[in-house]
């Protein structure tokens, strides 16, 4: 077994899929009751300590401990504080916590109580993320979420007397939801004072009930020029309130409140994803980048775990290619941007077109790294394009024809 | 196949041949009547009988017409008399009235067709014309008389005053049932005239029809007008003095059979080996190498293409296939031309030039199914005569390379149109053709409530969709048939389409001064319908020279992003990624902007439907 470099971080994933209801937009590996087939919480906390201990053996000498855990699902605080303190206790046990560790869970507002998020905090967790979505009672119910916005409140409010780091997660693009609405959902988002937002553009994917309807015709989709006032006046509103965006779809009070769990996907690091239909990831050095995924039903995955075999359904090898373009893809996401120098001669060639459309500015920030592409504000809602533009520099630039 | 020593070919005496031909409208039976006749005579039994034996390509047999002209030798006796009739297949539509004017100067007689239910058509009439001017014995016939909606009363009428006889003597038939074919076939017999010609003159054969066969090269149908044809014998082709031998020589019934010659006014077919329709020409005369005639019959015209259009590769990759391709069709089609051509906003594809819109039509589809090509065919445009001001003179067979600079003249092609109609229509008809730049000639009636409409008008009009505006505005009962009739000063320009300020050369159109306003405006906003938003806005506008007359924008994309990208997210944005790839791959760039490319296709394919939209505002 090779070792990992001891300087990359290495994060830790645990997918949770329950979720009390299924939501029309989510087409997320979660289950309701009644889609389980027979796997229950028990069997599902059993495999997830049984697929970390074959982790272990797997990683063999790799002396990292997790840097960061992140609970997410599905709804994890379907498990009672106990079960989730159990697993966390699981990942201690098999690779150790950095001193310092961040440990997130996703919450549901209605999921969680005063005593939950304490016995959470005392187990070691150290930050909630709460499924708010929006403040606006229509736009919630098309969404299926069964909260009341005075939930989120109090949930905040209770993490932060459990002296947990808050993020809250908004939704924006709702069919029916107007650029007024969101913008009330923002403010209110603001007014609970979270560490940390995130704001994603709903995406109507095939598949769920929201995307039946879409094709049907009884919903409609929120036009993209809409989307973009509505990403816009959120990072207005959070700019004013002393937020700043680290990320895409990522705003903090402080660097040191952004989610040092995420940021670890988009630089590249390694992390291993416990759980039904989890992602894991890992470089080794001068050797292979490999990423692979588990079963996805957790039934599947319970019981393959219960017969001692690996849960992963596939996997593939990275090219130095497609390195690369996932190196760009997400470095770029970032606002630390990606330096010039990571860039091949061809896409640090495309920057000046792109520059010149307004999409990315150039900063250097110390003179040893040299300069950073970094995305302007119009740059961050056309992110797509300007990887494009980066990756595959011959189309976007323009081959004139003339 | 009975066989009568006194009609025996190249023995039979002029005075038992009878050569006719039958001109009729596209569905108004000629195959279903010839198919009747081959049975008749004996020459095809019912069990060898496909239906439309004649028409030997599919496309054909799918649309029902004939692009190329057979003849079939049929023995018929009238009083114990034995004949051999030659029946000369002839195309009947207006792209290719010289191979039918070639076909006509083979005969002696024409049955003229037509459909008891629907009357005579434009192109038939100019057909009609076309015989009588040519002297043929015309025999007028009204076919599907078995059909409900037949008329044979009313349509004998105008048959009779087309023709100058009387009503009586027009004859009805059933190609469907063989009712009166029996008849039609004695009166054939009696009324066409033999051919006449000398014997003991120097050879002079005219060939009516050339085609390609993958076994045999290329058969050459001739009719012989003096002398005699023999196999093995050497022969001159008058236009291009090129020396050929005669390896095979006979006639069709139905199936080739060789004969031992062809003498005073047989038809039949000639092998010599040649390989391509160029070396045995439509019109051209044949003749004896040792003993060659003076005059040719006839004077030979070489097939001159009128209408022009791009024809473009969907698969760039496919371009060499295209070009195999047209170099085979054109094997057997001496109208066809073309040279390579690049477009900016289509790749590699050929500059084409044809007869007509149908003849374009033809090339396009047979394209598209024996050779299994997706093309893509720019808007067909006719040729334009530029003179400079000072004096030089360009041939624009292009739009795009319309000049600029300092124009004296431009002089585009005209047609006269001849237009059939219920009377009813000739408000909106001429109201079309003004429109349409025409110039009313005379007008007749051809019976109380038809009338027959003469026009002068640019062909660049009727190349545009004025074909398909006549029949709609006249719930398709018009008809029209035009031949060209010189050239005539124009005011024309040409109005460029840019992107972002880059010239689209695919959409570059020659059109009349008064008319370019409403090009630009339909094609900029058909474009900003059609082209996607890209990260920054795009102008697109119409022009002459530096002259803008139409702007639109499309607006700037805002938003191209994918918001939530977290661990289980990464592979698939990857791969979403590079599927964007490919499909950039199959984008044309002008200057910076990326354009799919159906939405070239899109907005070439859809030109009257936005100008039907246009009308609609108003």
């Amino acid at each position: 077994m090779v070792a990992a470099d001891a300087s990359r971080d290495f994060g830790v994933y645990v997918h949770v899929p329950f979720c009390a209801v299924r939501c029309g937009y989510c087409d997320f590996n979660t289950y309701a009751p009644s889609e389980l087939g027979g796997a229950t919480r028990d069997g599902y906390v059993e495999a997830a300590l049984a697929e970390m201990e074959l982790a272990r053996r797997a990683m063999g000498t790799d002396p990292r401990p997790a840097s960061t855990v992140f609970f997410g699902g599905g709804t994890p605080t379907m498990l009672d504080a106990a079960e989730l303190a159990r697993l966390l206790r699981g990942v201690s046990d098999t690779w150790g916590l950095a001193s310092g560790v961040e440990v997130t869970t996703e919450a549901n507002p209605d999921s969680v109580t005063e005593e939950s998020l304490a016995a959470l905090a005392g187990a070691g967790f150290t930050r909630v993320s709460l499924g708010m979505q929006s403040a606006v009672p229509r736009v919630l119910a098309t969404l299926d979420r069964t909260h009341d916005p005075e939930n989120v409140a109090r949930a905040v409010a209770w993490a932060k007397g459990a002296g947990l780091a808050t993020s809250v997660d908004l939704i924006y693009g709702t069919p029916g939801e107007t650029l007024d609405d969101w913008r009330e959902s923002v403010d209110a988002a603001v007014a609970l004072e979270p560490d940390h937002v995130s704001a994603y553009a709903l995406v109507i994917e095939d598949g769920t009930r929201m995307g039946r309807d879409l094709r049907a015709g009884r919903i409609a989709p929120v036009d993209t020029d809409v989307q973009a006032d509505m990403y816009e006046a959120a990072d207005d509103t959070l700019a004013a309130a002393g937020y700043s965006w680290y990320e895409v779809s990522n705003w903090a009070q402080t660097p040191g409140d952004a989610c040092r769990h995420n940021v670890g996907y988009w630089r590249g690091q390694d992390w291993w994803g416990i759980g039904p239909g989890a992602h894991s990831y890992r470089e080794v050095p001068g050797g292979e980048a490999r990423r692979w995924w588990n079963v996805k039903h957790p039934r599947a995955y319970a019981e393959r775990l219960a017969e001692g075999e690996s849960p992963e359904a596939g996997g593939e090898a990275l090219d130095d290619e497609q390195r690369y373009v996932e190196r760009v893809m997400l470095a770029v996401r970032l606002a630390s941007g990606i330096t010039l120098s990571e860039l091949r001669p061809a896409s640090a060639a495309a920057v000046g077109a792109l520059a010149a459309d307004g999409l990315v500015v150039r900063e250097a920030r110390t003179e040893k790294e040299g300069p950073r592409v970094v995305l302007t504000r119009r740059g961050r809602l056309l992110a797509d394009a300007v990887v494009r533009a980066l990756v595959w520099p011959d189309g976007a630039s323009g081959s004139s024809a003339s | 196949m009975p066989s009568d020593p006194r009609i025996e070919p190249a023995s039979t005496s002029p005075s038992a041949i009878r050569n006719f031909c039958i001109i009729a409208h596209i569905d108004h039976g000629k195959s279903t009547l010839a198919d009747r006749m081959l049975q008749l005579t004996g020459v095809v039994s019912e069990r060898e009988m496909k239906a439309q034996y004649l028409d030997r390509m599919d496309i054909e047999r799918e649309r029902g017409i004939t692009i190329k002209s057979q003849a079939v030798r049929m023995p018929w006796a009238v009083d114990d008399a034995p004949c051999a009739l030659n029946m000369i297949d002839t195309p009947g539509h207006v792209d290719f009235t010289y191979e039918v004017s070639r076909s006509l100067a083979a005969c002696e007689g024409a049955v003229l067709l037509v459909d008891a239910a629907q009357g005579i058509e434009a192109q038939t009439l100019a057909n009609l014309y076309l015989a009588m001017e040519n002297d043929l014995v015309i025999i007028p016939v009204l076919n599907k008389i078995d059909l409900p909606a037949a008329e044979p009363d009313r349509y004998a009428e105008e048959l009779a005053g087309l023709v100058g006889c009387d009503p009586d003597d027009v004859m009805r038939v059933s190609g469907k049932t063989g009712e009166g074919v029996a008849a039609l076939l004695d009166r054939i017999v009696r009324d066409v005239p033999a051919p006449v010609g000398d014997a003991d003159a120097p050879t002079r054969a005219i060939i009516f029809d050339s085609v390609y066969d993958t076994y045999r090269g290329v058969v050459t149908y001739v009719r012989v007008v003096d002398g005699h044809l023999t196999p093995r014998e050497k022969i001159v082709m008058m236009s291009t003095r090129a020396t050929h031998e005669l390896l095979e020589i006979g006639v069709i019934s139905p199936e080739p059979v060789p004969t031992k010659g062809l003498g005073v006014g047989e038809v039949g077919y000639l092998i010599t080996g040649v390989k391509d329709v160029r070396q045995s020409r439509v019109g051209d005369t044949v003749t004896d190498a040792s003993r060659q005639a003076k005059e040719p019959i006839g004077k030979y015209r070489d097939p001159r293409p009128m209408v022009f259009s791009g024809l473009f590769p969907l698969d760039g990759s496919d371009f060499p296939d295209l070009r195999d391709a047209l170099d085979r069709l054109k094997l057997n089609d001496a109208a066809l031309v073309f040279e390579p051509e690049n477009s900016v906003a289509l790749g590699f594809g050929f500059r084409c030039g044809y007869l007509g819109l149908l003849h374009l039509e033809i090339v396009r589809e047979r394209l598209e199914r024996e050779f299994d090509l997706d093309l893509i065919s720019t808007a067909p445009n006719v040729v334009y005569r530029v003179t400079m001001e000072d004096g030089k003179e360009i041939v624009v067979t292009n739009p795009s390379e319309f000049p600029g600079g300092k124009i004296a003249e431009v002089r585009e092609p005209v047609v006269k149109a001849t237009i059939l109609a219920p009377s009813e229509f000739i408000g909106t008809i001429m109201e079309l053709c003004q429109q349409r730049r025409g110039t009313m000639g005379t007008m007749n009636y051809l019976s109380a409530d038809r009338v027959e409409m003469h026009y002068t008008m640019p062909l660049a009009e009727i190349v545009f969709d004025f074909f398909d505006q006549l029949k709609s505005r006249t719930r398709g009962y018009a008809s029209l048939d035009y031949e060209p009739s010189g050239e005539q000063p124009a005011d024309l320009v040409k109005v460029d389409i840019l992107l972002q300020g880059e010239a689209v050369d695919a959409f570059s159109a020659v059109v009349h001064k008064d008319a370019a306003y409403a090009y630009g405006v339909r094609m900029t906003a058909k474009l900003r319908e059609l082209i996607p938003r890209q990260q920054f806005e795009v102008p697109i506008q119409a022009a002459i020279g530096a002259r803008v007359i139409a702007r639109e924008t499309i607006r700037a994309m805002r938003k191209d992003v994918l918001a939530k990208c977290y661990g289980g997210d990464i592979s698939r944005k990857r791969k979403l990624l590079e599927k964007q790839k490919e499909g950039k791959k199959r984008m044309k760039t002008i200057g910076r902007v990326d354009v799919p490319q159906e939405a070239f296709i899109a907005a070439l394919s859809t030109a009257d439907e936005g100008s039907d939209k246009g009308e609609k505002k108003k």
